[in-house]
């Protein structure tokens, strides 16, 4: 009689133990979309972005207005009647001293001056940084602290006796003088941004390849470039974006006729005849944004691509 | 016939003295283990012979041609890298043919190598992959099979198999050494695992500090170690040790340390044991017997701490006079911690070190 008692209460306990679990939590942890960190992270995303954003707006909404319309004064009212005519304007026909055929002429100047520097800079400078990562060469580290301290010399020392030196080359004031500055000057930065990279690749890797038999410019050719895409997009971002929104350089050591875009933008915007044509100028900025802004889109995408690729290593 | 002669090696970085003075021959189709911990100069003797680092003074020969101041590529040896560095890009065949196609190699002469190194590793089906969709054992044969193609004399191996887990490992091993006897090639192979050595090695060389401390057979280096370092280093659980002193009594030899008296009369001793003199006495844990002395022998009481049961075999961690030791025995011999047990010694297989210059006594 008594085991009957004892074994019937084993029956319930064992009957209740499962409830226990069930009842429990179990599985994801539930989140609240409306937390309080939820609120405040987006709460301030959300105005920073649209602080960034306000000019923007501000700019392309003029920049398709018509003159009588900005007269009125409302800045943040959309057009009422869209006109394209400024940015026609803007590429052109608009004035900078004499001529009068708009943007168009800095655009392709900028194009001349942009592409070739942007190749030679990152051609030259991924071949020092690899020489200075992988190949210990004797006076290397020596080399490399110079160029690192030249980074740091501001610019403006520099000017004055870099017109002297492409004077005397001959150069001076046509777009080859330029696209050695801008070349010379991306140097430091990017040879570090090289350097490092290499370095940050395995080293064992450039051993096979010399025992495989690879020399200076095979390895580099044949085993690091294929390994450097993320890098080289970086670069490429870097020199496109400071040499096309270069204005020192550009005005300094050219002539008008090959003024980059910025100095051509800079003469229309501040051109002091005539009335202040605001949606032209506004169209005009925005046209010489446009470049670094589609780099920033196009190899965004790519850098990102890039990083994934490199990731999986052999 | 040597293959790989290395003759009063140095090599300094700045102040720091990596390799002092080395010397090493190696025999034709020998496999010889460099064995040390890390930092002790094993990997760095092995980029000096492959030539991927300059050295500071000496000579290194390979099949009796001077290559001190050769291109790696022109002195006959192909390496294995522990991260195995296949070209990330190249797919495994153009990984294994880069190299020829760099020495401009006929691509039929290619073709049959590929085919050739393929077929030894059993990587056929894996040639159009890329390395990233490899595992690691597959990579490390792929990174076998690119020493393979070039048809050298001498393999080098720095740490092949440190990257791969236990199994892969063992499994690897094995492979390498099967490989070692269809070939018949010199190789050269540094690792820090012993067990590793043990295995593989015709001959091993233990370093430290830069300096070889044994260069001998597997055995000869478990069972003879020639200093106390030696001893230490190679053996897992390590071997025990028991500081004391030499003393004779009635005709018999005993090393006197702490509370306890080891009959050291059979150790096959080098030179005389002067009484008095200060000894490191060595045990290796399975060279000694619990619960097994006869009625004549000496024995010693001492007290289970604790029992490591390993499945092959039951590792007792033990008290005796108030040092620990560790005992190896049979896995299903099995004692409680505090169990009282009776040990004696095998000291026809002991090792006896001078406490001074820790050399084998």
């Amino acid at each position: 009689m008594l085991n009957l008692v004892a074994n019937n209460s084993m029956v319930t306990e064992h009957e209740a133990a499962p409830d226990r679990i069930t009842s429990g939590p179990r599985g994801p942890k539930p989140r609240r979309t409306l937390s309080r960190r939820n609120i405040v992270v987006y709460g301030t995303l959300i105005v920073v972005a649209l602080y960034y954003l306000l000019p923007l707006y501000v700019m392309i909404m003029t920049s398709l207005k018509g003159m009588p319309e900005i007269r009125v004064g409302n800045i943040f009212a959309p057009p009422v009647e869209i006109t394209f005519e400024p940015w026609v304007k803007a590429w052109a026909q608009a004035c900078t001293g004499l001529n009068c055929d708009g943007l168009s002429r800095g655009f392709w100047n900028s194009v001349r001056i942009t592409v070739p520097s942007v190749i030679i800079s990152i051609a030259i400078a991924s071949i020092n940084g690899y020489a200075l990562a992988n190949w210990r060469f004797k006076g290397a580290d020596l080399f490399f602290t110079i160029l690192i301290v030249g980074a740091f010399i501001p610019y403006q020392v520099m000017i004055y006796p870099i017109v002297i030196v492409l004077r005397e080359m001959g150069v001076y004031g046509t777009l080859t003088g330029l696209i050695i500055v801008h070349t010379i000057f991306g140097m430091p930065i990017l040879t570090l941004l090289f350097r490092n990279y290499f370095a940050g690749l395995p080293e064992e890797l450039f051993k096979a390849a010399r025992v495989d038999g690879a020399g200076f410019w095979t390895i580099y050719l044949k085993i690091m470039l294929p390994m450097s895409l993320p890098i080289f997009v970086v670069a490429m971002i870097l020199q496109v974006t400071g040499i096309w929104n270069d204005f020192l350089f550009g005005v300094v050591f050219t002539r008008p006729e090959y003024y980059p875009m910025t100095v051509q933008l800079n003469n229309i915007v501040n051109s002091v005849q005539g009335v202040k044509e605001y949606n032209v100028n506004m169209a005009a900025t925005l046209l010489t944004g446009l470049v670094p802004l589609t780099i920033y889109f196009i190899s965004g995408r790519l850098f990102v691509r890039g990083i994934a690729a490199g990731a999986v290593k052999g | 016939m040597t293959s790989v002669s290395v003759r009063d090696l140095s090599l300094n970085f700045g102040a720091v003295t990596v390799l002092d003075k080395l010397n090493l021959d190696i025999n034709h189709g020998e496999f010889l283990v460099l064995l040390g911990s890390s930092g002790c100069g094993k990997s760095t003797l092995l980029n000096c012979i492959a030539g991927l680092l300059d050295v500071s003074e000496g000579q290194i020969f390979i099949k009796d041609r001077n290559v001190t101041w050769e291109e790696p590529k022109d002195r006959g040896i192909g390496m294995v890298f522990q991260s195995y560095a296949l070209y990330p890009q190249m797919s495994v065949e153009k990984n294994l043919s880069f190299g020829l196609q760099v020495a401009r190699v006929p691509q039929a002469e290619i073709d049959k190598r590929v085919a050739r190194a393929a077929e030894i590793l059993q990587i056929q089906p894996l040639l159009r992959r890329k390395p990233a969709e490899l595992s690691g054992g597959q990579r490390q044969r792929v990174a076998i099979g690119r020493a393979l193609v070039r048809d050298v004399d001498v393999f080098l191996f720095d740490e092949p198999l440190s990257n791969l887990d236990a199994k892969l490992r063992s499994e690897l091993r094995v492979e390498i050494k099967r490989l070692h006897q269809s070939l018949k090639n010199t190789m050269i192979y540094v690792t820090h695992d012993q067990i590793e050595a043990l295995t593989l090695a015709d001959r091993i060389a233990v370093m430290k500090g830069g300096v070889i401390q044994q260069l001998a057979d597997p055995m000869t280096i478990y069972n003879a170690p020639e200093n106390l370092f030696v001893a230490g280093f190679i053996g897992s659980p390590s071997m025990n040790f028991f500081r004391g002193e030499v003393a004779a009594r009635d005709g018999r030899s005993f090393v006197q340390a702490g509370g306890v008296a080891f009959d050291v009369t059979a150790y096959p001793a080098r030179t005389r044991l002067q009484p008095g003199q200060k000894v490191v006495l060595g045990l290796r844990p399975e060279h000694v017997k619990v619960d097994e002395a006869g009625a004549g022998d000496a024995a010693h009481q001492a007290v289970v701490d604790i029992e490591e049961p390993m499945g092959a075999d039951n590792l007792l961690w033990l008290t005796l006079a108030g040092q620990s030791m560790s005992v190896r025995i049979a896995g299903q011999r099995r004692y409680k911690p505090g169990t009282a047990v009776r040990l004696s010694f095998d000291m026809g297989v002991a090792s006896i070190f001078d406490a001074a210059s820790e050399n084998r006594l």
